[in-house]
């Protein structure tokens, strides 16, 4: 009897421990199906030719499905930031002559996009009352952290979203904002 | 050893009792399973909830021969082709609608009459968390649903709820991408919440409604007084014919006939509803195709979350979130926080009284407040609210272990 015990537990371990295996197996199929396709992933790129944007006029552009923001700064702006908010001045993109705020235009809350306020050169998200200033650091709480700065590299006049340039990697670094 | 008579015909009561024990399930499933007298319209909820569920899925299946799960055709399919070409396809769509709202009306009701009775303790736990575990499951049955049409409110609130699963403070992000299977809610996204809708989160329902009324079987129903009805000797009064004496009486036909009828009364309204003011359950922004690059100016989930919405919206992200997840799954709790061993009305139970209604105007309030702009004197009173709620919940294991034994 004990003998037959024995070959039972065997028997119940093994069976028990390949069925265990195949939904394993099963489990991390079903995780990368689920996953997003290489054609959604190889589409992530988008140039932009920084020489077109206006000073103070919002444009809003177009990365990985998600609302771009591109904002160039005034001169009158800069020398404001430098009294007032130098910290901000990191967040700016420098193409050129021209400074810029480029970031994904969707509230680090949950996500809806915050409309721009020329006259109080400020955005407001409308989902919940979180407001941000003229180069998108937070104000206002709920939102977290100021809008996120997609990854980007300089290229002459052009601006490439989705490759990783090295005053992108220094802005992470310094913690100016978090990968995308 | 089974015992078939061979001379039995086919498909005639002794055929099918010998293969199927119909006489058996009949009479444990309804003529010998006692509801007791004492209840009221309250106790008719499950039925209506069961039959709406069944509406729900008539509907849903006309629906589907006709919706496109594709992000580019999706919008016409249910607002040109299923509304103006297909034949009746209206009726579907505003029963499916207006049936999808009111069933959490109706789950409410449901609910808070657990509450109020204390159908949640002595034996009736699992009851109360199979029916939570339903509560979830229509919630993630609605939201599923909510993407389907690609509206403005589609999009937005599949954005802002997918988000929620980045958990603040962590940035999973590759979570949220995961979840939608792209970086923003697009095709795939779109698929597998259809896929959720019509075929797992429904499978899901159904087994948990079966475990539900399972889980009732052997605890039977609640009464209005809380009172521990011996089943076993008022049933062999009512099977002895003293049925005025009984505290109870057989589920099929007697008390099905008042399920019946309050079923009746709903009907009434619900079509109502249905034929005359279907557009309750239609939000208007959802009639604009879904633009990935434009927020509609104010976003509010439909009114049966608008109460958990708010608990999140007036902290910032790490808290709001954490409340949040305490809204979710707090009501889970209750059998366990319930401190004191009285099965009774709260009308009842002293301090117990007044935490039902508290918590009751709370959700009442917190609902209008997550429908209201959050500025101003609004803001004030969703905070205020939201810790009440927290606050409520928090005072109950202490309230009821200092209740008097009744």
């Amino acid at each position: 009897m004990a003998n037959n015990n024995g070959r039972r537990d065997f028997m119940g371990t093994v069976l028990g421990g390949f069925t265990a295996l195949g939904g394993l197996g099963a489990l991390y199929a079903m995780k990368r199906t689920w996953d997003p396709l290489p054609s959604v992933k190889a589409a992530g790129f988008t140039t932009l030719n920084m020489k077109e944007y206006k000073e103070g006029e919002l444009v809003t552009e177009k990365w990985r499905g998600k609302p771009i923001f591109v904002l160039k700064q005034s001169p009158a702006t800069i020398e404001k930031l430098k009294k007032e908010k130098p910290d901000d001045l990191k967040r700016l993109i420098k193409v050129g002559d021209g400074h810029y705020t480029v970031c994904v235009g969707l509230c680090t809350h949950l996500g809806c996009i915050p409309g721009f306020r020329p006259e109080k050169n400020d955005f407001l998200c409308a989902c919940h009352g979180g407001v941000y200033d003229i180069t998108a650091e937070v104000t206002k709480a709920p939102p977290p952290r100021g809008l996120d700065i997609p990854p980007f590299k300089i290229d002459g006049d052009k601006l490439v979203l989705g490759e990783e340039g090295p005053e992108y990697k220094k802005m992470l670094e310094e913690g100016i904002t978090m990968p995308v | 050893m089974a015992h078939f008579d061979e001379n039995a015909r086919p498909f005639s009561h002794k055929w099918l009792n010998e293969r199927l024990a119909v006489d058996t399930l009949k009479r444990v499933l309804s003529t010998e399973y006692w509801i007791p007298k004492n209840i009221n319209f309250l106790w008719a909820m499950g039925m209506i909830l069961a039959a709406t569920f069944g509406l729900l899925l008539i509907s849903g299946i006309f629906l589907l021969m006709y919706y496109q799960p594709n992000t580019q055709l999706a919008f016409d399919s249910v607002n040109y082709t299923i509304m103006s070409e297909v034949g009746y396809g209206w009726l579907w769509r505003h029963i499916h609608g207006v049936g999808a709202s009111v069933v959490f009306l109706i789950i409410y009701i449901h609910m808070f009459t657990g509450i109020y009775y204390g159908s949640y303790k002595r034996g009736r736990e699992l009851i109360w968390l199979s029916g939570m575990l339903l509560f979830v499951l229509f919630s993630a049955e609605a939201f599923s649903g909510y993407m389907l049409p690609w509206g403005q409110m589609s999009y937005w609130a599949g954005m802002v709820i997918t988000n929620l699963f980045s958990a603040g403070g962590l940035h999973l992000n590759g979570l949220v991408e995961w979840i939608r299977g792209d970086y923003v809610p697009g095709q795939a996204f779109l698929n597998r919440f259809f896929m959720l809708h019509v075929l797992l989160v429904p499978l899901a329902i159904i087994g948990t409604i079966v475990l539900h009324f399972g889980t009732l079987r052997i605890p039977h129903v609640n009464n209005q007084d809380g009172e521990e009805v011996d089943f076993d000797e008022e049933a062999e009064k009512y099977k002895a014919g003293k049925i005025k004496e009984s505290k109870v009486i057989p589920f099929n036909p007697v008390f099905l006939s008042k399920d019946v009828f309050v079923m009746g009364v709903y009907f009434v309204i619900f079509f109502y509803l249905v034929f005359y003011h279907f557009e309750f359950a239609m939000d208007p922004v959802n009639f604009d195709p879904a633009d990935p690059l434009k927020t509609p100016t104010h976003i509010y989930p439909e009114w049966y979350f608008l109460w958990s919405y708010e608990v999140l919206r007036p902290f910032s992200t790490n808290i709001g979130l954490i409340a949040f997840a305490f809204a979710q799954v707090i009501f889970f709790m209750l059998p366990f926080l319930d401190r004191s061993p009285n099965v009774a009305p709260a009308s009842r139970r002293g301090a117990f009284k007044f935490w039902f209604w508290a918590l009751l105007i709370d959700m009442i309030v917190l609902t209008f407040m997550g429908k209201l702009p959050p500025e101003g004197i609004w803001s004030t009173i969703g905070l205020l609210a939201a810790l009440t709620f927290i606050g409520l919940w928090i005072a109950l294991p202490i309230i009821t272990s200092k209740e008097k034994k009744l």
